[in-house]
């Protein structure tokens, strides 16, 4: 059993009546390197080799290793659910791919995220938190939406 | 080799139980970046009203992918991986997946379109509880190349 510690006890969540459509709720800037794709394709089961085998990467037609894009959308859930304060409040959560973030070495890539509030559902108790997600200035993601369940 | 259009409708067997280990989560939690404490420790995951450590949202492609192999996995099905991008992903949350859950994923292969050489996958993954409560929907498409697709 863990103890009680300062991090157990619920921290300020935000409230669906002080958002509003269109305001920015969260922001961050995610490095991804070599090292990061690795640890992801041992924590998800993911070994595809583009995400960390340069040569077989470019036979296959790629510019070189490039993210899993369950990553990038994994890291970006990551800032929505820092901001909602609830892992869990996530309720549905989807994604097109739209461009591969390539992964140079040595080095890292930075993938942005901005998250604003793009609907609210007082009935439902939910709010829908687009995504814009960019790496290089070129969006990674698109129809990337969560909608999130607040109280 | 093409996609065969006849798996379209498909739906697989229950796959075996998958059980969600605390330390699995806290690997992929590290992994996508998610330093909330809800991930690690029970305590902090009790506080928000969950029963153990709580998933990340998309923790469910793990489950998912297990159950997906049996699909892209099948030489018959004619899906080379050297050829395949993931086009989108969806999860829908019925609740939160956290430790100890004991899970059961029933595949469906929901469409396969073929266009100008492009073939669209799209499967459907229930996941359930053992007693058959749903926990998660995740809806995947992966668009395949054709041979006569040149890499881009």
């Amino acid at each position: 059993m863990s103890a009680p510690t300062p991090a157990a006890v619920p921290v300020g969540r935000p409230a669906l009546d002080d958002l509003v459509v269109g305001q920015e709720v969260a922001r961050a800037t995610v490095d991804v390197d070599r090292a990061r794709l690795v640890h992801y394709a041992a924590a998800s089961g993911d070994r595809n080799p583009i995400h960390w085998n340069e040569r077989f990467a470019r036979e296959v037609g790629l510019p070189g290793v490039i993210a899993h894009g369950m990553w990038t959308m994994g890291a970006a859930a990551s800032v929505v659910t820092a901001w909602a304060g609830d892992p869990g409040a996530v309720v549905d959560y989807g994604v097109r791919f739209t461009r591969p973030v390539p992964v140079p070495d040595p080095g890292a890539a930075q993938v942005e995220v901005v998250a604003t509030v793009g609907a609210l559902d007082a009935d439902a108790g939910t709010a829908r938190v687009d995504l814009t997600v960019t790496a290089e200035g070129q969006r990674v993601l698109g129809k990337a939406q969560a909608v999130v369940r607040l109280r | 080799m093409a996609v065969d259009p006849g798996y379209a409708g498909r739906v697989y067997p229950p796959t075996a139980p998958y059980e969600v280990g605390r330390e699995a989560l806290r690997e992929f939690a590290e992994a996508v970046g998610s330093a909330h404490p809800a991930h690690v420790d029970a305590a902090a995951a009790r506080a928000l009203g969950h029963p153990d450590v709580v998933a990340p949202p998309t923790y469910a492609v793990v489950v998912a992918q297990r159950a997906e192999a049996q699909l892209v996995q099948d030489p018959a099905a004619g899906i080379d991986f050297s050829r395949v991008v993931h086009a989108d992903e969806r999860f829908t949350h019925h609740r939160p997946i956290h430790a100890g859950d004991r899970l059961v994923t029933v595949l469906h292969v929901d469409a396969i379109t073929t266009r100008a050489g492009l073939s669209m996958v799209s499967t459907r993954c229930e996941i359930a509880d053992e007693a058959g409560e749903p926990v998660a929907t995740v809806r995947s498409t992966l668009a395949v190349r054709g041979d006569e697709g040149a890499p881009a």
